[in-house]
């Protein structure tokens, strides 16, 4: 009688789970489709398009002056940028060249944005990973600047302050106080930020060597901001191809070389820093000017294509506008960091436990509406 | 003044058994014991939760409940109140059976725990002699009740959650009773009562043993946060990930029992700290030894509540740890951690070093 | 690279490319269809090119053709160009899939194909990405009509 060694080979099935729309750590109505194998995920695939407006075809019927108001929904912890985006197209299409005033206030409330979308970024960081004090911790400074805002724009979240030619009104006479009030107030509590989550032992394991990137398919896949700044990829805006008064300031560009998202996470931390030390740099002089070059009431931009990029709390948002001599665009394509940053997803979360793409997703810093538009 | 809480057992006891034949008084002592240990379950578990959610708000710089009564105190009322007057609805195609029984596997083990805890010298319900043995496996049928609950759910995420729990739950259990081991070995009695006594003469049982006795501490803290499914440890019902968890079917009155277990083990876990560490019903120093009338269950829920207040505090602080990071930490750390504590501890009681 | 000598460069590389600066910051290269994948692959491998960053890639209807725009940018070189692509088949309108050299392409030729109604040969998997699996039409066309959904002024 033979004695066959029987080989059993356990047989695990693969399951599909969804995450979203409706989920704690989905920064927005986001669905994943999860392909997974016990805890290892094999798939994720993204399914969009639950807040998808329409933006670009109703950019088409609206004139230059509207399609300013439709940007600040897209991403909206950076809706000053999103707005300097456009005003910056269409002033280049119109061939404006705006004040010195209007550059420096553009420059300042760009970076309070920045760091106020970051501050949002690093209590949602905390909570998805279960220290869930850094939430709240985080929203009591982002007030402070929500408060400054609405006293010089009039609203907290969708702002509309700039505009083709400059700002709509001047900035309120308590400005310069309040914004020195808090970048003092807010250098004292940076540190603190530090000690609750970046030294914690237990934060480090969760972050570093997880979703890791490399530079080339950060590059490859378009990736920018701080995703690709934590690969090595110096994509900032700011840098590159400097607007309003960037090229006047004196800063460092974030860059970590190790991928994971430790490494994004410290970007992001050092791009406050850098945020507050741009604003010290400018709010002591601001030049005295125009608040508004005078443009015609009905804009009608030349016939050609123009295209312009800022660098958002997300990344590289550009604008597109093809226009044909008439008063509405004929196209206008938004090139939303968001977009392209979750392409990156399936790539580095192959082989990986749900868990880590929860801290993966936390360290991207996705805002659906900036993807769907 | 007479010495009320001496005679309040034994006034009870003996008025009892003179209105009554035996038989019956016995029942109806065991059934006021139980009962009376059933309301101070749904207190303890009350209070707790209110207890829990203030200390959440100091540290997040908020006040927390303080609409209902002052400073909040009855909300848990109004929260119970809610609780029971939620609709209770079975989701189609669930095991019914296992799906209702699993909350109760669940308060019959933290009930059967809670029994043999000595409140005071007179208080304690259950004086056996191999309490810490019993109290240990006791408080290990909890896992079932998870297990069940996620099984008979018949949903992904209850499943991986319940599969979560019970690793971590069987994992932590080594570390759990390893050093309450080299305590027992200290106090040279499994009887929870024996080991009062021997620290009323010695001093508190962490002071005694000094360096193994201070690790023995922290290492049953960090097992015992890990047990009762609380943050950081707390995958199990990661909101950020997976919805609720093994309870994410459940409503109404079965979600309390779940939610109300889960304190109920903490208090658990901080009792058998305080008996084994830091003695238990007696004064520090034994201020209040002479005083005859001073209830000293006082001091026992004084030092419990310092405890459970530690392990809030690690909940509000800390992010969260990944499943293979938890068990990394139980078989390669605290494993090893705690046998070689444990010779230490033998070889300090064989060579006379303790205080 | 000043573009001069980029035009010089691309000229070389397929026939029938039409070049413009007229309208626009920078240079314009229009391609015919069937050289896309020929000329992109060069245009990232040539090393006085190296065209690797694909920053923006839209889809656009001109009235009578669709097609689609590549805006590229070298991160070593720091010089950017602007690909055009076309069709005037509206009916059935097929363009070759350039995901395998700028992987972003995957992305965003879903989103053309979602709008549009542009197909692109060996992408991956073409899927209706933003819109319900079962929408008629592409809204992003000149000569959609939606009487439900669209307010026009």
């Amino acid at each position: 009688m033979t004695d066959q060694k029987v080989k059993t080979k356990m047989k695990t099935e693969e399951y599909f789970v969804n995450m979203g729309p409706q989920h704690p750590a989905a920064h927005g109505v986001l669905r994943l489709l999860l392909t997974i194998d016990g805890e290892i995920i094999k798939n994720v695939e993204p399914d969009l398009g639950y807040i998808h407006r329409s933006i670009e075809k109703m950019c088409e019927r609206d004139s230059y002056q509207q399609i300013v108001h439709l940007t600040d929904r897209m991403d909206y912890l950076s809706s000053h940028i999103n707005n300097e985006a456009v005003c910056l197209t269409v002033e280049k299409g119109l061939e404006i060249e705006v004040s010195d005033r209007v550059k420096v206030i553009r420059t300042i409330i760009g970076e309070l944005t920045r760091l106020a979308s970051h501050q949002l970024w690093w209590g949602v960081m905390g909570m998805d990973l279960g220290a869930l004090t850094t939430y709240f911790y985080a929203f009591r400074d982002r007030e402070l600047i929500n408060d400054i805002f609405e006293e010089t724009c009039g609203a907290r979240l969708t702002m509309n302050y700039f505009v083709p030619g400059g700002l709509m009104y001047d900035i309120h006479p308590n400005f310069v106080k309040r914004t020195k009030e808090f970048i003092a107030h807010f250098k004292t509590k940076l540190p603190e930020y530090d000690r609750l989550l970046t030294g914690n032992v237990i934060f480090e394991k969760r972050t570093k060597g997880v979703g890791m990137l490399t530079k080339e398919d950060a590059i490859a896949f378009g990736a920018t901001g701080p995703v690709a700044r934590g690969s090595g990829f110096a994509s900032d805006i700011r840098k590159k191809d400097p607007y309003s008064a960037y090229d006047k300031v004196d800063f460092k560009e974030a860059l970590f070389t190790e991928g994971d998202s430790y490494a994004r996470y410290k970007v992001r931390i050092m791009e406050m820093w850098e945020s507050m030390s741009i604003i010290d740099q400018l709010i002591d002089n601001i030049p005295e000017g125009n608040i508004k070059e005078p443009t015609k009431a009905v804009i009608k931009l030349p016939k050609g294509e123009f295209y312009q990029r800022v660098e958002t709390a997300r990344g590289e948002l550009g604008v597109y506008i093809n226009s044909t001599g008439t008063k509405n665009p004929y196209r206008v394509k938004f090139r939303s960091p968001g977009f392209s940053n979750l392409s990156v997803l399936n790539h580095i979360s192959k082989g990986v436990k749900i868990a880590d793409l929860v801290a993966t997703m936390a360290s991207f810093d996705f805002v659906i509406p900036d993807i769907d538009r | 003044m007479m010495n009320i809480p001496l005679n309040i057992v034994s006034t009870v006891h003996d008025w009892l058994f003179s209105i009554m034949p035996e038989g019956v008084a016995t029942v109806t002592e065991w059934i006021i014991v139980a009962a009376l240990y059933l309301a101070l379950f749904a207190v303890i578990g009350l209070y707790l939760v209110l207890l829990e959610r203030k200390v959440a708000a100091w540290f997040q710089l908020r006040l927390g409940p303080n609409r209902v009564g002052p400073w909040g105190i009855f909300q848990t009322i109004a929260d119970a109140l809610k609780l029971v007057s939620k609709e209770i609805y079975n989701p189609a195609r669930v095991d019914g059976f296992l799906f209702k029984i699993a909350p109760y596997f669940v308060i019959v083990g933290a009930l059967i725990s809670m029994s043999v805890f000595p409140f005071s010298k007179q208080f304690q319900a259950f004086d056996i002699n191999i309490g810490i043995f019993f109290l240990f496996s006791v408080s290990s049928i909890g896992v079932i009740g998870i297990l069940l609950g996620g099984w008979a759910s018949n949903n992904k995420f209850a499943l991986i959650g319940a599969m979560r729990s019970g690793l971590q739950t069987i994992s932590y259990e080594l570390s759990v009773g390893l050093s309450l081991l080299t305590m027992v070995l200290l106090a040279g009695s499994l009887q929870l009562s024996e080991i009062i006594e021997v620290q009323r003469t010695g001093g508190w049982l962490i002071l005694q043993g000094h360096i193994p006795a201070i690790i023995a501490f922290m290492i049953f803290m960090i097992a015992g946060t890990a047990e009762t499914n609380r943050a950081p440890f707390d995958l199990v019902e990661a909101e950020s990930e997976l919805g609720a968890g093994f309870h994410t079917e459940y409503s109404g009155m079965q979600f309390a029992y779940f939610f109300l277990a889960e304190f109920i083990n903490m208090f658990i876990i901080s009792s058998i700290a305080v008996v084994l560490f830091f003695g238990g019903w007696l004064s520090p120093f034994g201020i209040t030894e002479g005083i005859t009338w001073f209830p000293e269950f006082l001091w026992f829920f004084i030092k419990v509540l310092i405890i459970i207040f530690l392990m809030m505090w690690f909940r509000w602080t800390f992010p969260r740890l990944r499943v293979d990071q938890l068990l990394t930490l139980e078989w390669k750390y605290l494993l090893p951690l705690n046998l070689v504590n444990l010779v230490i501890m033998a070889v300090v009681i064989w060579l006379n070093w303790t205080f | 690279m000043k573009n001069e000598d980029l035009q010089n460069i691309i000229n070389g590389l397929a026939e029938n490319l039409a070049f413009s600066e007229e309208g626009s910051e920078f240079l314009n290269v229009t391609i015919p269809k069937e050289a896309l994948h020929n000329v992109c692959s060069q245009l990232k491998s040539n090393s006085d090119l190296d065209f690797d960053y694909a920053y923006c890639i839209t889809g656009m209807d001109w009235g009578e053709e669709l097609g689609v725009i590549y805006h590229l940018e070298s991160t070593k070189l720091k010089h950017k160009i602007v690909v055009k692509v076309m069709t005037d088949d509206r009916e059935n309108p097929t363009l070759d899939s350039v995901w395998d050299i700028w992987r972003t392409a995957e992305f965003h030729e879903l989103e053309v194909y979602d709008f549009f109604g542009v197909k692109f040969n060996n992408h991956p998997g073409l899927r209706r990405l933003f819109l319900t699996p079962d929408w008629d039409g592409w809204p992003l066309r000149k000569d959609y009509v939606d009487e439900a959904n669209m307010i026009v002024k």
